[in-house]
Parts: C-alpha cells; structure tokens; sequence
C-alpha cells in the first residue's frame, strides 16, 4: 500500500535520501518534494570549483527536475512551506496543503550574517548558494577588489575562488591563524604562506568594526582602523541550523532539530537530516556523515533497522596546490602526546596526536598523501604501540629516516647571507671549505664569515658540519631551549636571513619540536621579532612576562608597583601631588624611592592597574618601564645648575637621552646613569651605559654591572657635544638590540663580540648612519605609552567573575 | 560535573591567556588555551603562592611566574624536577560559554 511522505528541501541530504529510498523500496511512497529555491538539487560542495571557473553550473547538478519526474516525485520547487499542522498531519504550503503519512524535514542551515553596521548594503553576499556564487564571479573582474571576511574552510574557498578570476581579495579572521577548527597555528601559518604566494592578502586577528559604503560596498573598516577597499564583501563566518519550521510547529529543537539515531525527531511521523538537525548534542557540515544519514533514513522508511552512528570526518580544502589534511581530534589534552615532523625546505609539517596506544588525530600540511592511511588508523582505533617510532612517516615507510637538525641550515640557497657583519654568504663558505678550508679559524681566515661579531658563528659551524659530514665537530653552544636545536645566535640570523616574521613561521621554518614553543623561547621569539621587523611584526602579549604584559612589576604576593616615569630622576610639585593623590586613592601600602631615582607605589592590586595609569596619564605622566626588557631609567646628578664642580648639563642630558631611548625594547634591561663631573655623583660607571661629562665634552662608557655581577664600564667614544653623545648611544643600543642573545645583559653581550668590535661600529660614519635610521623607524612603532593604550579597557583586568556572593545566597 | 556555573564568554579570554574568577575560597584561574580549550586551577602556585593567572601559557600547560615553576593545566601537576600540585576544578565550554564546576562555591565545611 501506498504511503504519503512529504520532504522539505531538495539539498545534498535530501536527494541522496530519497535515491536510497526508491532503491530499497520502489513504490512504497508517493513522495511530494518542497524546494525554496526554484530548481532541483545540484552538489553543493563544487560550488567552488564553479566560482573558481573549473566547473560550470550544469556540471554539478545532481538530481534535476526531470529526474525527479521520472521517479513520479511531485515537485513544488519554488514554493515556500507556510507551515506544519501536526495533529492533522499536514503540510502547509503557499500554494495550498499536503497531507502526509512522513514528513521529512530538511532545510539545511542558513549562512551567519553578523550585524555589522553596513551589512544590508549590495554589494554583501554570503557564501551559501549559487546566486551567492554568480554574484562572487560578476565582481571577480580583473582589478576588482574583494574582502572576504572569515578564514574558515568557505571563506578561504570563496577567496581562492575570486582571486583565480582576477580579483585582489583580502581574507580578514578574527581568530590568529586561519581554519583555526581544522588546522593547529603550524599548519595554519603554512597555509597562510601559500595563499600570501597567489596574491591574496591574509589579515589574522582581525575584527571587523564597519562595512563602508553609501549606496553598494565601498570598504570594510577594522577595528584597529585599518581599512581595505572592497566592491564586493563576502561574509563566511559560519552557518545555523534552519530550524524555523521545526520551531512553529513545536517540535524539540536545541542548536538543531533534535533527533535519535533512526532520524526521528520529537514526533514519531517527522524525520529531519542534514545541516539542520542536531543528533547527541552534534552539529554536522560535512558532507560524509550527512550521506550516512540519508542512508539511515531511507532505510527506516523501508522498515529496515539501521542506527546512525557519527564518526569521525577527515577536511581538506578544494583549493588547488594548497594541500592540507586535518581528522579526528587535534587539540592537545591531558595524556594526548603528539609527534611532530617539519621540513621546512620543502614546506612540509605533519603531525600525529596520540592517546595512550591509538592514533586520534592527524594534522598535515605540504604533503598528505598519507591522510587516507592515518584517517584509518584513527576510524578503526588500531593499537599503534609496535609501530610508534615510524609512525609519522607512514605506509611507505623503509627504514631509519630521521628528522635533521641541520635542515633549516641544509635548506638555505647558496646566495642566503650567513654572516651579516662581512655580508658573507652560504656558497662563499662552502667553496672555501671545498676548497681545503677544514676548521673554523681557517673558514674564518679566507671569508671573514663569523670573523667579526661571532653570532654567527654556530650557523658557520653547521653549514661546515653539512659539507664535512662526520669530518667536522662542532663547539658545544647549548641550544635555545628543549623546544629546537639551535642557539639563540642562529635563530636570530635564520630569522633576518629567511625573513621570517611570525613566531608559527620560526617554529615551522627552523623546526621546532614542540608544537608551541614554551616560556622560554616564546618572550625570546617575540622580542627578535619585534626587534628586527618593526613594521612587520605584531606584538604578542601572550608571549610576554607578566611585567611587560602588565605593565608594572609583579611581586611575591601577586600585587604590583607602578613607577611613573620622572625624566632624568626630574619630577614637580604637581606630578609630586599626582601620586600622593593616586597612593590615597589606590591605598598604596608603601611609597619608596628606587635605586634609579624614580618613586616606586608598592601594593598594587591588579584590578586598578588601569585606574592609576589613567591617573597618572592625566597629570601628564607615561610609564616608566620599571619592569621592562627595555630602557628603565637614565639616572643623573644636578650639574652645572646648582653644583659647584658639574662642568656641563648634565641633568638636560639624561632627560634628553631618556626621551630618546624610552619605549624600545631591548634584549635585557638598561640602564644609564650620567654625571656631571668625575665625581661622578650618578654612579654612571657602573651603568649598562654611562657618560660622565669633562670639561673636554663627554665620555661614554658602556658595559658596566650592578647586580649579579658588579662591574666597571669601559670607555667607548669620548665626543664633543651632546648631540654627538646622543647619536652614539643610539647606534649602541640598536647595535645591542640586533645581535645579542634575549636576557643577555650588555656587558655579556660585550664579553661575546669585544668592545673593539662594537667600537668599530659606532664609531664608523656609515654605519652609526644605519644604526640610528632603524633605531629611530623602531622608535616610530614602539614609542608610545603602553598605560594610554590600556587604561580604555578596564574590564580585561578585573576578574572574569564574583562567585562570593552567589555562593552566600 | 554536577552543577555548573556560566561565568563568562570564551571570548572573555584571550587565546594562551587565562582571567580570574572570584570564589569563597580564593581565586580560581581560568586558562584558554591556542586551540581553545579551558582548565580551571586554584591561582596559587604550592611553591611561593604566584598567580599562576599571569604564567605563559604553552600548550597545555602554565609557567608560574614568580620562579617558573611548570604545571600541566589538567592534572595540576608540577612538571619536571619541581614536586607538587595545584587544584583543579571541572570546566567545559559549551556554544561559546564557559562553565565551571559549582563546587568552587560551596561553603567551606
């Protein structure tokens, strides 16, 4: 006998579905097939290779109206579902009611618009269906500019997709690496790279504030203010389930339509699948388990048994030459172990995560022929005990093949700069080395590689260790951290010379062996980063110490001191007033006065950081970086303005030289102290840098200590005028900033390349030059007061919650 | 978990960052981690009693700030040659929100 079964959308589910059921039980139903849109079904996920131009419409359809016809199926394609009466089972729809003995519900899901103001403009197109994609492909000519907001798998298929036909796209993601859900920020950074590589502009950690226009799209304006022009905006920031129907006509609905492993959901005639339905708490995308759950429901149609059962779905991304594989489970976890495999030459990065004896997750990027093979080994839950050392290099593989340490250094171009000093470069050192040259005096003597400040010394080592082979020995430098094999002198070189600009590109490019870093290499990548791309590379504050990311000092009872700055140890009755003020009003438990001259509010609570910094700000005070890797005070003594002895302005000088150093960030702390006379009343010959003034002009000294180790400074430069005092100590500290070794001090740093060297360096017109343009391009970047940019923001540094109260009621 | 408690947004948090919450018996941090999972510890590191609140955070696991002192954000257990643990408390996220064990607030017996 003859049954009525009604279906609500002609999608992927949908079509599939109903394949199944006339296999399995041809006759058995008389099936009437509501669709919205005006037409039959077509394959959904090739809607990119239509956009991209490799496919046309008419290829990807896959059950139109004729066959539908020839199944006897009656279509109401274009018309809209008004409603559904339960009790008399009925659908409702525009053109009149069906009645049904199953209906079927299954109406997908709805792209996410975020309200963002200017969203209703033409020109905003979501990435859903095909009149999104022929929208995508009119704004797609050549010179056309579109901006895609949202780095997910769509949004990125959408960008490819334009920039193939000749658009300048930008991707803006709010999150810090794209397919953040699929892909760990290695993976993400590679990817990154290859898009970058086919002109298409990525923009991570982007919120986006405006989307700009009057009557269509104009540009889309970030909330750090940075605006990209756009005749077209494509939003892909995620879809919903399209529970409207389910919703009215009291069906159970959580995020999707409830349903149990049969497909059915809270009444026992309606059935739902695909993007609308939620099944044991999951929301589906993909398409494997969406066919799983046709299958499951045909067969229940039939009155076969059948259960769905969710597994685990493997992603890749339909954008030619960007291979990348990601299943199962990748996040780290408790008892989750990972193996990691990078070669960075060939931009390859794959890695397995484990628990206990079974493979549950695979990420891999550059090369994922093996994806298939380990998405099997996490679907069957095979013990992978026996097999765990060669693991990661798959099915194919044969034999001891281990990861080089060497194969950052193995990867360089002959033409790649090894020494920056002498501008020696790879091929110079491996033609001398042919040439006889077998130990690292003698590469020394004939390139002048590591002949000069010496932190390249350990790459020279290397690219002799790759030419020698076991003939060689290396010195003994400790690497960076457990998380790399390198020291801290090749990361930095390896940084400039493969201009590497994010902390994931570090780790990837030079092979790290952890999957993020830990608190020891991430507050030094950071800091090489900013300090050799100014313009380039965005702080992180999550690799930061708690001092620079809180700007203030931190001390045993969690509470904080805050040192306004006082420019050369120089304050006034009013700043004065200022901070007794600010000790009432925060009732700071001691007030003291620091070694460096400043005044130091101790008892800090956290939650009125901002209070004070905004205090402060407005009696006209910045911060005074007590707690920074960075310039913390330039000590002075009164000189001749009230000293008998001082023979020049001493006090003037260390204000000047404080307002010119302040604010840059520096491998460790420094300190400057300048006295008036020999006398030197401000201490400065124990300074990391120090000028004592004659009556003959200025001595500067450098490389003294006062802590750990207590040391005298030595002379540099003696110059003429201030200005020329200036101008040296610049070129020093940026010298300083570009070669030493993160947490070493400038007297270590000194002890490693010989004040002769340094000497040398400022000393020599051309190069202080260099020195002071990019110390001052730097200064342009990171001169600001770190309290006004945060003292806005509040909330972030209060608690998240109260829970004490909640719990006396 | 029997009862949770909604406190905040996962936004609330930055990624490899962690906010305090409030509770009867002292303050419980809340980390996030790069991929957007959430541990609960009491903010006190065993050793010095430092916010463990302010530590880096590396995979799953937080850098005590005052003397370095490393823990596994799951099991609360001090990594490598230091000994000790900090208490943790059950947290999940769930669309977007983070909750936590209501446990934290009950009163202390």
């Amino acid at each position: 006998m003859t049954r009525k079964l009604v279906v609500i959308g002609a999608g992927m589910a949908s079509g599939r579905m109903l394949e199944h059921l006339f296999d399995q039980a041809p006759g058995q139903w008389d099936v009437t097939l509501f669709n919205a849109e005006p037409r039959g079904n077509y394959n959904r996920l090739m809607l990119s290779p239509v956009l991209s131009g490799d496919k046309t419409y008419a290829q990807i359809v896959t059950h139109d109206s004729d066959w539908y016809l020839a199944q006897g199926v009656t279509c109401r394609f274009g018309e809209a579902v008004v409603g559904i009466d339960r009790e008399a089972q009925i659908v409702h729809g525009a053109r009149g009611p069906v009645e049904y003995d199953a209906l079927v519900i299954a109406t997908g899901s709805a792209p996410f618009i975020i309200p963002l103001p200017g969203h209703k403009l033409p020109g905003v197109v979501a990435y859903r269906d095909l009149e999104d994609t022929n929208a995508m492909i009119e704004a797609s000519r050549p010179g056309a500019t579109a901006v895609v907001i949202g780095g997910g798998l769509l949004g990125l298929e959408a960008a490819a997709g334009m920039a193939a036909r000749g658009a300048e796209v930008t991707v803006i993601h709010l999150m810090g690496h794209l397919m953040e859900r699929q892909l760990d920020p290695a993976a993400g950074y590679l990817l990154q790279r290859d898009l970058e590589k086919r002109g298409i502009r990525i923009h991570c950690k982007g919120a986006t504030k405006a989307i700009l226009g009057t009557d269509r799209v104009e540009a889309v304006l970030l909330e750090d203010g940075t605006t990209y022009p756009a005749d077209l905006v494509c939003m892909a920031v995620g879809i919903r389930p399209e529970t409207r129907l389910a919703n009215d006509a009291g069906l159970e609905v959580a995020r999707g339509i409830t349903v149990d492993d049969q497909m059915r959901t809270s009444d026992p005639a309606i059935f739902a699948l695909g993007e609308c339905v939620e099944h044991d708490g999951q929301l589906f995308g993909l398409v494997a388990p969406l066919y799983d759950q046709a299958k499951v429901l045909a067969a229940t149609l039939a009155g076969t048994p059948a259960a769905f059962m969710p597994l685990q779905t493997a992603t890749k991304l339909k954008v030619t030459g960007c291979d990348l594989f990601s299943a199962g489970d990748f996040a780290e976890g408790p008892g989750r172990e990972d193996i990691v495999f990078r070669d960075p030459g060939r931009g390859i990065y794959k890695r397995l995560i484990l628990e206990g004896d079974r493979l549950i997750g695979a990420v891999m990027y550059g090369d994922t022929a093996d994806g298939p093979w380990f998405f099997d080994k996490i679907r069957s839950g095979a013990d992978i005990t026996a097999d765990r050392d060669t693991l990661i290099f798959g099915p194919a593989f044969a034999g001891g093949a281990q990861a080089d340490p060497l194969a950052a250094v193995a990867a360089l171009p002959p033409e790649a700069e090894i020494c920056g000093c002498n501008g020696v470069c790879k091929g110079t050192i491996v033609t001398a080395i042919q040439g006889g040259a077998a130990t690292l005096d003698a590469v020394r003597g004939l390139t002048k590689a590591s002949a000069s400040c010496g932190t390249c010394t350990g790459l020279v080592e290397q690219v002799m260790a790759l030419t020698l082979g076991d003939g060689f020995a290396a010195n003994a430098n400790p690497p960076m951290c457990k998380c790399t094999d390198h020291t801290h002198e090749d990361v930095r070189r390896l940084i400039k010379s493969m201009g590497l600009k994010s902390i994931p590109a570090v780790m990837q490019d030079l092979g790290w062996k952890t999957v993020g870093g830990c608190a020891s290499c991430r507050p030094a990548l950071n800091y090489y980063l900013i300090a050799d791309w100014p313009l380039d590379y965005r702080d992180d504050r999550q690799s930061r110490f708690v001092n620079e990311r809180n700007h203030a000092n931190i001390q045993k009872d969690g509470t904080y001191s805050v040192v306004p700055r006082m420019w050369g140890g120089v304050t006034t009755s009013a700043e004065l007033r200022a901070i007794a003020d600010a000790a009432d009003r925060y009732a700071v438990p001691m007030i003291k006065v620091t070694g460096g001259q400043r005044i130091d509010l101790l008892g800090v609570r956290k939650e009125d950081l901002p209070a004070i910094w905004s205090d402060f700000n407005q009696a006209g005070m910045v911060s005074g970086h007590a707690y920074a890797k960075g310039l913390r005070t330039v000590k002075t003594c009164v000189g001749t303005d009230f000293c008998r002895f001082g023979t020049q302005d001493s006090t003037g000088l260390g204000i000047r030289l404080e307002k010119l150093l302040w604010g840059s960030w520096t491998p460790a702390k420094v300190k400057l102290g300048v006295s008036g006379c020999p006398r030197n009343c401000a201490e400065a010959t124990c300074k990391d840098i120090g000028v004592v003034c004659v009556d003959s002009g200025f001595q500067i000294s450098v490389a003294g200590a006062a802590g750990m180790d207590v040391r005298e400074t030595e002379p540099l430069l003696t110059v003429d005028t201030e200005d020329e005092v200036c101008e040296v100590i610049a070129a020093f500290v940026q010298l300083y900033r570009e070669q030493a070794r993160y947490l070493h001090r400038i007297y270590k740093w000194v002890d490693k390349v010989g004040l002769d060297w340094a000497r040398e360096q400022v000393a020599d017109p051309a190069t202080r030059a260099g020195l002071i343009e990019r110390f001052r391009l730097s200064q342009t970047i990171y001169q600001t007061d770190p309290w006004a940019e945060h003292a806005a923001r509040p909330d972030e540094w209060a608690p998240v919650a109260d829970l004490r109260l909640r719990a006396a009621e | 978990m029997s009862q949770l408690i909604d406190i905040a947004a996962l936004e609330d948090i930055p990624p490899q960052g962690a906010r305090v919450v409030r509770t009867p018996q002292g303050c419980v941090a809340v980390f996030r981690t790069a991929d957007d999972r959430v541990f609960a510890l009491d903010d006190r590191c065993p050793h010095k009693g430092g916010p463990l609140s302010e530590g880096i955070v590396h995979g799953t696991s937080v850098t005590c700030p005052l003397h370095n002192w490393v823990f596994d954000m799951a099991t609360g257990q001090a990594q490598g040659a230091d000994s000790g643990a900090v208490a943790t408390h059950a947290v999940r996220v769930e669309g977007g929100r983070i909750l936590l064990d209501a446990s934290v607030i009950r009163r202390v017996a």
